[in-house]
């Protein structure tokens, strides 16, 4: 087994409560599929939309990141899989891609 | 944990209504962008993390905490609820004022308080409903526009000339004045009434029963009657018909997906839990000079529900009920569904000469079920072509699927009826 992370980006906006329900009971119940094959290492978390980012040798500090707000990473997994083809083909579940986001799937490399 | 059904709805109504008590009913965009906030919040983390132990707690604490933020990094550019004023401006009395504000019992008088700001007199009824469903309910308006078989546009443009008249009102509704409460508790009852009504014999192509709307008109109703000057006579009429008729909902769609009448309806399935809490309404309303509609329509439900069969119906009662109605409040549809239980009482011809004999049966003409009922009479009088006629326009004017299938087969019974009869 590799390990792998997800960084999910996009969001749910202009829905209604129901609709977001809806919503978080679906990856409620990915969550939980994963983790029944085995394949969560680390549910993660999430990420706040907004903070500083530190930069270059004179570590000047901004506000950011200011992405589109669709590219922002909203939150990340570890997840454990054969390879990588196997992590990209369980990623395909993630809810996300239902309102348009993305999932990002990076092998972590071996030490 | 598990999310319980519709609690983002549920949870969301009542942090608008607290939200809009601190904000100041001219900023309910500001309360509901928070709400928004709150439920982005608990998404994020609930996704990654699973639901917590008291998510109602949760969503509640976090909507308390985005309004603390709000009130903080707007103070200086709005004004708030102008009766709270300078207690939101100092650093001193905000949090307190914020967590009195969120109590549980604090919260419960602001759905009240709500519901009766959104039945304003300036608006028309089916506003007020839609303002109801729109902010207590959290309906989307794509939800409220399926429901009430109008567009997007259209209800969209609706909620939003509504809300402007809200935020004109400069203040919510004080449910403390009793004189006041009393004016204006007929026109809740009313909006209720209609949001029920919505829910039991609506128009929405995307179930006959939209079993929803029923029960959040009852869920309202039920708050209506916590409250010492909303426990009246009729609020107690019209909560006994809400349970007595939304008894019969498990039923009126049977094993295959159709519409059912209630004469053919399996009355085993009738939820008799909501029968005997109906029935204990009825008999709480039962109590004061004034009878109202919610009275007389509930006791006529009552007469269903208590009838084992459809044959044990006692007709001449419900029609003696039916004449109360029309002395009260007359309608084409009072009319049409008096001549209805009169046929069932007097024979089918009788049934068509008071059908015959309704006042501004044009506004029936639209109607699929007046056509029905022109029809079955004529059916069961053994005239086959004129009730296929009759049953054939019904089917072109059939709401729903569930509707249209109901009448071709009704169509079809008279088409056969003709054929035995030629043979």
């Amino acid at each position: 087994m590799s390990e792998f992370t997800y960084l999910f980006r996009g969001r749910d906006y202009s829905a209604s409560p129901e609709q977001r329900q809806k919503y978080t009971e679906k990856w409620i119940a990915w969550f939980k599929e994963l983790s029944a094959t085995g394949n969560i290492k680390d549910p993660g978390h999430p990420l706040e939309g907004s903070g500083k980012v530190v930069n270059g040798k004179q570590k000047v500090v901004n506000d950011g990141p200011y992405a589109e707000a669709k590219d922002v990473v909203g939150g990340y997994t570890l997840i454990e899989a054969k390879d990588l083809a196997h992590a990209v083909e369980l990623a395909k579940g993630c809810p996300v891609l239902e309102v348009g986001g993305s999932v990002e799937v990076r092998p972590i490399q071996k030490m | 944990m598990e999310l319980s059904e519709h609690l983002f709805r549920r949870e969301a109504g009542r942090m608008v209504a607290a939200l809009t008590r601190i904000f100041g009913v001219h900023n309910l965009a500001l309360a509901e962008d928070v709400v928004q906030e709150a439920f982005c919040r608990a998404v994020d983390v609930w996704r990654f993390r699973g639901v917590p132990e008291n998510p109602s707690a949760w969503l509640m604490a976090t909507a308390k905490n985005c309004a603390l933020d709000a009130l903080r990094r707007e103070r200086t550019a709005r004004t708030f609820a102008p009766e709270l004023g300078r207690l939101l401006e100092s650093e001193w009395t905000l949090a307190p004022v914020i967590d009195e504000l969120f109590a549980a019992h604090a919260i419960k008088d602001d759905l009240l308080r709500m519901m009766f700001s959104c039945c304003h007199p300036r608006l028309p009824e089916e506003t007020q409903v839609a303002l109801v469903l729109h902010i207590l309910c959290s309906f989307s308006v794509g939800e409220i526009a399926s429901a009430f078989v109008s567009t997007d546009s259209a209800i969209a443009k609706r909620i939003t000339r509504a809300k402007k008249v809200l935020a004109k009102s400069k203040k919510l509704f004080d449910v403390a004045a009793p004189a006041e409460f009393s004016s204006r508790l007929p026109a809740v009852q009313r909006a209720l009434y209609l949001l029920f009504n919505e829910g039991y014999h609506g128009a929405s192509p995307e179930s006959a029963v939209r079993t929803e709307l029923c029960r959040e008109a009852m869920r309202l109703a039920a708050i209506l009657l916590a409250h010492p000057l909303g426990a009246t006579p009729a609020t107690y009429a019209l909560a006994a018909l809400m349970c007595l008729d939304a008894a019969r909902l498990p039923a009126r769609i049977d094993s295959s997906g159709n519409l059912s009448s209630l004469f053919d309806q399996d009355r085993s399935l009738w939820d008799q839990e909501l029968v005997a809490e109906g029935l204990k309404m009825l008999q709480l309303s039962a109590t004061g000079e004034e009878v109202t509609e919610y009275h007389v329509e509930a006791a006529i439900a009552s007469i269903h529900a208590t009838s084992l069969r459809a044959q044990d119906t006692d007709w001449g009662a419900i029609v003696s009920l039916y004449d109360t109605l029309m002395a009260i409040s007359a309608s084409p549809i009072v009319a049409l569904n008096r001549a209805i239980a009169i046929a069932q009482k007097e024979g089918p011809e009788r049934g068509l000469e008071e059908l015959r004999a309704i006042a501004n049966a044009d506004r029936l003409a639209r109607y699929p079920f007046y056509h029905a009922a022109l029809g079955e009479f004529e059916l069961r009088s053994g005239r086959y072509e004129n009730a296929g006629e009759h049953f054939r326009t019904a089917h072109g004017l059939g709401r729903n699927p569930a509707e249209r299938r109901f009448l071709a087969e009704r169509t079809a019974a008279c088409e056969q009826g003709a054929q035995r009869h030629a043979v």
